[in-house]
């Protein structure tokens, strides 16, 4: 469980986050979701060490962050995975090599048990043929696979998703969500997820959190979000036609909403 | 102004130095860089080093044969000149300077792509300490092959001055022979291999700050490139001046 008490963030003048609170379970898909330049990305980096809070606090399983040592931060780094938006292979390394990485750096374990983990990860996201093949000699969606397959490979208890869904096309997104939400689960993971991808708010958002121009505006899960009556959170999730419509087709059935402010 | 953002980027760059020189925290994983960053930066550079020193050994023969060289002068100066300026500066300073082009740009742009595309996010989300993964293997990989590289620099040289007498026959081979090994000192050579290992330093450390500082994009990264080039060759004149100060 990821805790998050008042945090702020400000560069310079300008306050990017303003006194944010929230709980992410683990086993559960937690999503944040917002316009781009709302300060999602920048929460993002605050959870995961990349930036440093101006003031509040972050506590993994009731471990507060900021007052660690720079040994228990890297220590705990250790229990993170991370998908980037870009997907961060190395170029260099083969995909196989990728998954290895990870384990080739903290893991004693001889190095047969260490191909056969990066093996299972690889099979995990139905990648084992590409095990050869280099970053660049692969598509977007399986960049992302190959970067969940590293992510997963030390057991994490946190994953980590910027965009994951970024730049692919809706089949290829639902497969990541699936997947991601799957490997939640399966691992009992406590996973955030930055994202503004409809699709992946309405399939695996068991939590999702709103930000507007630094602000948590909403807080509730996917069965909430289309009774809800924040205008805010509407005017984003409801922008499109389409998603206009599926409101409309709901709020024609589900007389009685439930919205939760 | 200039000189708060210079004490500045200074500042910083003795911060990623800090950060640099820590002990590795897995040994196979740095050899295994080590090994690659050798390989890469020390072995692909041994063909533009050849290449580069055979052609100005010949020409500094030539140069000095037609414009020194007097019916006054020992005969052995064409082949003594060519020696000590390959030995004392050629080898060790210039070669440098070509090598923090090739060397330098390849650093910089390396780890600024890997800075731009969230590769190194990637190595400190994991708990590893990116700099020290991921410059230094490039810098002691530098600091190592360097004097191999001097060494083909200095033989490559003294074979395109061998060519302007078998080829050309702008001297003789006796001459040439005589002045190469007339009032030979030993020392030279080591200059040669300590300076360069200064500058194998310079090019490395300074091209991986530009590189690992990089923020924004591909120009960024052009830009990053062109910096830590320039910064190096600057860098790199200056040091040359205090070390033949210090060890001639």
């Amino acid at each position: 469980m990821i805790e998050i008490q008042n945090l702020y963030k400000s560069f310079d003048d300008k306050d990017v986050l303003k006194d944010i609170n929230a709980t992410f379970e683990n086993g559960k898909t937690n999503l944040i979701i917002g316009q781009s330049g709302s300060g999602k990305t920048v929460l993002m980096k605050c959870i995961v060490g990349l930036l440093q809070p101006t003031t509040g606090n972050i506590l993994y399983d009731g471990r507060n962050y900021a007052a660690m040592g720079k040994k228990e931060k890297m220590l705990i780094r250790r229990e993170m995975g991370m998908i980037f938006q870009s997907a961060a292979l190395f170029d260099s390394m083969s995909v196989l090599e990728n998954v290895m990485f990870p384990l080739d750096m903290f893991s004693d374990a001889p190095l047969e048990d260490r191909v056969k983990r990066a093996r299972f990860c690889l099979d995990r996201v139905n990648l084992l043929d590409a095990q050869k093949k280099f970053p660049g000699e692969i598509s977007g969606g399986m960049q992302k696979r190959v970067a969940i397959a590293r992510a997963i490979a030390l057991n994490p208890k946190y994953l980590f998703c910027d965009e994951p869904n970024s730049g692919l096309d809706p089949k290829t997104s639902l497969v990541i969500d699936d997947l991601i939400h799957d490997i939640t689960q399966e691992y009992n993971m406590t996973t955030i997820i930055n994202t503004h991808d409809m699709n992946s708010v309405m399939g695996i958002g068991e939590k999702i959190i709103y930000i507007y121009e630094g602000c948590k505006e909403w807080e509730g899960d996917k069965s909430q979000i289309m009774g809800a009556t924040n205008e805010k959170l509407n005017n984003f999730i409801f922008a499109s036609d389409l998603f206009r419509k599926v409101k409309e087709a709901y709020m024609s059935t589900h007389q009685t909403s439930t919205p939760k402010k | 102004m200039l000189v708060i953002k210079a004490l500045s980027s200074f500042g910083k760059y003795l911060e990623l130095m800090k950060k640099t020189f820590s002990r590795p925290e897995r040994m196979r994983m740095f050899f295994k860089q080590y090994i690659k960053e050798m390989n890469q930066l020390g072995v692909d550079s041994i063909g533009i080093v050849l290449l580069i020193s055979f052609f100005i050994g010949a020409v500094i023969c030539i140069q000095i044969k037609l414009n020194i060289q007097s019916s006054w002068m020992p005969r052995f100066v064409t082949g003594y000149t060519t020696r000590e300026i390959m030995l004392l500066e050629f080898s060790s300073a210039i070669m440098c300077l070509i090598l923090a082009g090739k060397v330098g740009s390849n650093i910089a742009s390396e780890i600024g792509t890997m800075r731009v595309t969230q590769q190194i996010d990637a190595l400190e989300i994991m708990g590893i300490n990116s700099a020290n993964f991921l410059i230094l293997p490039k810098i002691i990989g530098m600091i190592t092959m360097i004097p191999i590289l001097v060494s083909f620099s200095i033989f490559a040289g003294f074979i395109g001055a061998y060519a302007t007498s078998v080829i050309a026959n702008v001297i003789t081979l006796e001459d040439l022979t005589l002045g190469l090994q007339y009032d030979f000192k030993e020392w030279y050579v080591w200059m040669g291999y300590i300076k360069s290992i200064f500058f194998a330093f310079i090019i490395s450390s300074v091209s991986a700050f530009f590189g690992y500082t990089v923020e924004g994009g591909s120009v960024e990264v052009g830009k990053a490139s062109t910096n830590a080039v320039v910064s190096s060759s600057v860098l790199i004149l200056f040091a040359d001046i205090f070390l033949t100060q210090l060890l001639s």
